[in-house]
């Protein structure tokens, strides 16, 4: 069964210097509390594993948190660039970045793969492209047919955070909206922690709500607001506003390091 | 109603290739609008499908991201990232695809990944995204992009997405199930596949725009086709609903 836990508690607990860690949400319930707390502890050298590294990436990207990254879209979605993600690439700035990209449908695979416990996903795809010799991914015949498809390696990271509306007070999670790929990356990590909304007597089930039971995952605590500026549908909305303001204030290294020493570090509200 | 900007003209244009289609795939930005104007004024029973896994969507505003909350509450159906990939895209259940990007090439591959060197970029793009398979599952793929010599190139510095590859047979050989690419719209024009070669062909120009402007802004020796089609002028129907819908 998960702890019902703190933050502070639940990343003291299972995230560690050097980990692979996935934090999960496409373009919804982006875990950006949890995020945060990460930073404020102080964890480096993290593998950050993440299909869409977005702006959460983009500030533990730019604090130095990350060895590596492994994605398959780094954009600020409808804005433009992810400037901390391009300068350390580009300039090594504030640390070089490692780096391994698939496309989605690879990413997605490749978590598939390690929820079900297999050592790789089949798939059509990367043919073609340059792609295909700057990544892991293998040409495979098909046993039964002879048709050539790719293998992706599973992902196993060590850790899997995710951020969801709703948790019992057994650590049963219950998801709804854009479900991205939340419940793949739980089932194939290591360990995993759940952001929730709130915590509620009883689950009541949503049409095509995702249901993780507790005894899935290590640890579950309750951060109201926890995916801002990214939603939780239901409860908060896209602040879009933020994801504009967010191009002007990543794009200077000065003001970026303000913004975050004030609204991440020293824990200010969004 | 004052004219059409070129921009717009772009728009509407998009929009028309989506009059007989069932679904259309779609990235943010102006495919986006393109899909919905479509929706509004050309095809009410467009089924708009987004990467975040909403099916049939009905957005009444152009959305910031492709997983905005409009989206999931209009929603036919949402899926996961891997049903949309697996049992959506790559099965060919799609009729067109709308794509992006940052350099496309005569042969209508696609870069979404570096300018420069992949190991020194001067500029990190963000990635393939969802491009790779939805370009070479979709039944097609329209490109939508401006007509510059940056974005339109000789040669791409990475290819993330192949359309025709290096020519005729090439998405045979490489086993893609869609058809590849139909046309590049630009702010300028139309430019299809030549029928036998599938270089990318100028067929079609927006109003007032000239064959050499067309020419001076391609990175390639284009070829234009004969005839040259001109684009009829956004209705007022088509223009209205756009400028309606990017107010709301």
């Amino acid at each position: 069964m998960a702890d019902v836990s703190s933050l502070e508690e639940a990343v003291a607990e299972l995230v560690r210097d050097g980990d692979a860690v996935a934090m999960e949400g496409f373009t919804h319930l982006i875990p950006f509390a949890a995020g945060h707390e990460l930073l404020r502890q102080g964890r480096r050298d993290l593998e950050l594993i993440r299909m869409t590294p977005d702006v959460l990436y983009d500030q533990l990207v730019g604090m130095g948190a990350a060895r590596r990254l492994v994605f398959s879209y780094g954009g600020n979605p409808g804005v433009g660039s992810l400037h901390r993600f391009r300068d350390a690439i580009e300039h090594g700035w504030p640390r070089a970045v490692e780096i391994e990209e698939h496309s989605h449908a690879g990413m997605a695979n490749r978590y598939v793969a390690g929820a079900s416990g297999l050592p790789c996903a089949l798939m059509r795809g990367y043919v073609g492209t340059d792609l295909m010799a700057r990544t892991r991914v293998e040409p495979v015949v098909c046993p039964f047919t002879g048709e050539r498809l790719v293998a992706v390696p599973a992902l196993r990271p060590d850790v899997a955070i995710v951020h969801a509306q709703e948790a019992d007070r057994h650590g049963n999670v219950q998801l709804w909206g854009i479900p991205g790929v939340q419940k793949e990356a739980v089932l194939a990590a290591e360990r995993s922690l759940v952001t929730v909304e709130r915590i509620v007597d009883e689950l009541t089930p949503r049409p095509g709500g995702v249901v993780l039971p507790g005894w899935v995952i290590d640890a579950v605590a309750e951060a109201p607001g926890g995916s801002r500026p990214s939603y939780s549908l239901g409860i908060t909305e896209r602040d879009n506003a933020f994801y504009r303001e967010w191009d002007a204030i990543s794009r200077d290294r000065h003001s970026f390091s303000a913004w975050m020493d004030e609204h991440v570090l020293a824990g200010a509200a969004l | 109603m004052t004219a059409a900007e070129a921009g717009e003209i772009q728009t509407v244009v998009a929009a028309r290739r989506l009059r007989a289609a069932r679904s259309v795939f779609i990235g943010v930005g102006r495919p986006s609008t393109a899909a919905i104007l479509a929706r509004m004024v050309l095809n009410p029973e467009l089924v708009l499908v987004y990467e975040s896994g909403t099916i049939g969507a009905k957005p009444f505003r152009v959305p910031l991201s492709i997983g905005d909350g409009e989206l999931a509450e209009t929603a036919d159906a949402i899926v996961s990232v891997p049903e949309m990939f697996n049992y959506w895209i790559g099965p060919g259940r799609i009729d067109v695809a709308f794509l992006g990007a940052a350099q496309v090439d005569r042969f209508c591959n696609l870069n979404s990944t570096v300018i420069g060197a992949y190991d020194s970029p001067s500029t990190r793009l963000p990635g393939a995204g969802g491009a790779p398979e939805i370009a070479a599952s979709c039944r097609e793929v329209v490109v939508v992009a401006p007509h510059s010599r940056r974005t339109l190139v000789e040669r791409l510095d990475f290819v993330t997405t192949v359309g025709h590859g290096d020519g005729p047979g090439a998405r045979e050989r490489l086993g893609f199930r869609g058809q590849g690419p139909s046309a590049v719209i630009t702010d300028l024009g139309v430019l299809e596949p030549d029928p036998q070669t599938l270089e990318l062909t100028l067929t079609q120009l927006h109003p007032g725009v000239t064959q050499d402007e067309a020419r001076e802004r391609t990175g390639w020796a284009l070829a234009v086709a004969s005839p040259l089609r001109s684009t009829e002028p956004p209705t007022d129907a088509e223009l209205g609903a756009l400028r309606e819908l990017v107010s709301r």
